[in-house]
């Protein structure tokens, strides 16, 4: 009777908390990696999250990994800034001239569209193996959504607003003051947020492809020694480190587009 | 003149400007290598490449490498559409289950999956395994958000109308849940195709034994510079013929 009053209020508690659910099914998934892990498959493939966990300090005092991951975050960091700035400065450029858009558009629709990966070897070729081809590579990624976002949130203004100022007598750059600009905000967060998402790729593609320094050479030399202790460490540090940069734009576009919505 | 007639002559401009910036890009490049002097290397003649291209599309050299390529994103797109639908539409089935899972799969597509390609080269090998494994896993996931919030979110009017006049479970699946997913799901589809491509080509640049994307690097690392040029435009050409065919495709289910 009472075992059947605790399952109950078990099932209740989850009922009312998708949350511990979710945080139950994650446990399960690590408990059947563990399991696999420690008793079928072997070890030089795949190894148990316990151990993982507990090499982390170990991946971090391998000689070069953290100069390597800060380097890969300086790459993220620079590619990201420079697609903001080329996103804004193309996506204005183009958004603001109604005849500008409507002959440029379709090629940075076309540019976007084509798979930038190809001519990843293009980029080695002309930057280097070091930091500026990922950072370039970055930025091709990052930039286009920036710039096709900057173009909507330009172009989506309501002509009422437009028409209203411009007969209170705002002459071309107080209508872009204040009325593009601030309308522009909530969409501009949003494609700095797919712009997030497209440096990260970038980068990270470029890292695996060919490295010196960054993450890049020590996931290829931990694939390679056949240690995927460390290298699960480090990819789970690397995937906590794009965590934390989405959240950090996607906070940042709630909290910048809230206005919008009231 | 008409607001007609000088709508016209402004799209007409502005194809114009479209059409002498993609030359002008041609004529800056031509002028680069024979001129000032660029490095072949660096920057091929777009003479040369336009023949190499021609060479390729002639001798058929691409077929194997196209053959990997293809036969690798069929089979990714495949399990990937099947299980995200499948899996997509169970979970559907209930607002716990989408609460519990929808916020969980949303949160793995945000990671860059990419990340995990030295695994899966770790555990399948260079071979064309990896890059299927890859290319399933990165475009699950907006198959089944989308799958999710297709079924998900059908107006609650709509399947209780339907309820009260009497549908069975099949009519109601039928004639009420697919309709009201579709446009949805179809987006789904279309974007983890695309996404799928991507991961292909990017896993076949990075680490594999065969494929367009091998190709490139091959000839990246040989110096061949007016041969890599030629590929990559034909791999662009493939990649823009598949998007397009599958936009195409999505608008028509759509439309009916």
């Amino acid at each position: 009777m009472r075992q059947r009053n605790h399952d109950q209020s078990v099932r209740a508690l989850l009922l009312r908390h998708p949350a511990y659910a979710r945080l139950g099914i994650i446990l399960v998934l690590l408990l059947c990696w563990e399991i696999a892990a420690r008793w079928w498959i072997d070890p030089m493939f795949l190894s148990p999250p316990s151990r993982v966990l507990g090499s982390l300090t170990d991946v971090v005092e391998t000689a070069g990994v953290p100069a390597a991951i800060g380097i890969t975050f300086f790459e993220l960091a620079v590619a990201f800034v420079l697609s903001v700035i080329f996103g804004l400065g193309i996506g204005l450029a183009i958004g603001l001239q109604r005849f500008v858009h409507r002959s440029f558009m379709p090629i940075v629709l076309l540019l976007y569209g084509t798979p930038q990966i190809t001519i990843l070897p293009l980029f080695i070729l002309y930057f280097g193996i070091g930091p500026p081809s990922k950072i370039a590579f970055g930025v091709t990624h990052g930039m286009f959504p920036i710039i096709v976002t900057v173009i909507a949130g330009v172009q989506n203004i309501k002509p009422i607003l437009m028409t209203a100022a411009r007969s209170m007598g705002a002459n071309k750059w107080q209508i872009f003051r204040w009325v593009i600009l601030p309308h522009m905000v909530p969409s501009f967060f949003a494609g700095m947020r797919l712009g997030m998402t497209g440096v990260l790729l970038g980068v990270l593609l470029a890292e695996l492809y060919v490295s010196s320094a960054g993450i890049g050479y020590f996931t290829t030399i931990f694939t390679q020694s056949f240690d995927p202790t460390k290298l699960l460490g480090l990819i789970s540090i690397l995937a906590a480190m794009a965590i934390v940069l989405n959240e950090l734009v996607r906070r940042a576009e709630v909290h910048y587009g809230r206005w919008r919505a009231e | 003149m008409s607001a007609r007639g000088r709508s016209m002559r402004n799209r007409l401009l502005s194809r114009a400007v479209q059409i002498a910036f993609l030359l002008g890009l041609i004529l800056l490049w031509y002028l680069a290598t024979t001129q000032w002097g660029v490095s072949q290397l660096l920057l091929p003649n777009p003479v040369a490449v336009y023949h190499e291209l021609m060479n390729v599309l002639s001798s058929g050299e691409f077929v194997p490498d196209l053959k990997v390529t293809l036969s690798e994103l069929a089979i990714a797109f495949g399990i990937s559409s099947v299980s995200g639908i499948a899996f997509g539409y169970l979970i559907s089935r209930s607002h716990y289950l989408i609460r519990v899972f929808e916020p969980l799969l949303a949160g793995i597509y945000s990671i860059p999956i990419i990340l995990f390609l030295p695994l899966y080269v770790l555990f399948l090998g260079l071979g064309p395994s990896s890059k299927i494994a890859l290319g399933a896993t990165i475009s699950f996931f907006p198959i089944v958000l989308n799958t999710i919030a297709g079924f998900g979110y059908v107006d609650a009017i709509f399947i209780i109308a339907a309820r009260s006049m009497g549908a069975s479970d099949y009519q109601m699946f039928r004639y009420v849940l697919v309709p009201a997913a579709l446009p949805v799901i179809l987006t789904g589809l279309r974007v983890g195709f695309t996404v799928a491509l991507l991961s292909i080509l990017g896993s076949e640049t990075i680490a594999s034994l065969a494929g367009l994307g091998h190709r490139i690097v091959q000839l990246a690392e040989g110096m061949e510079s007016a041969r890599m040029f030629a590929y990559i435009t034909f791999a662009v050409a493939i990649a823009a013929i598949l998007n397009t065919a599958v936009s195409t495709l999505e608008n028509r289910a759509r439309r009916r």
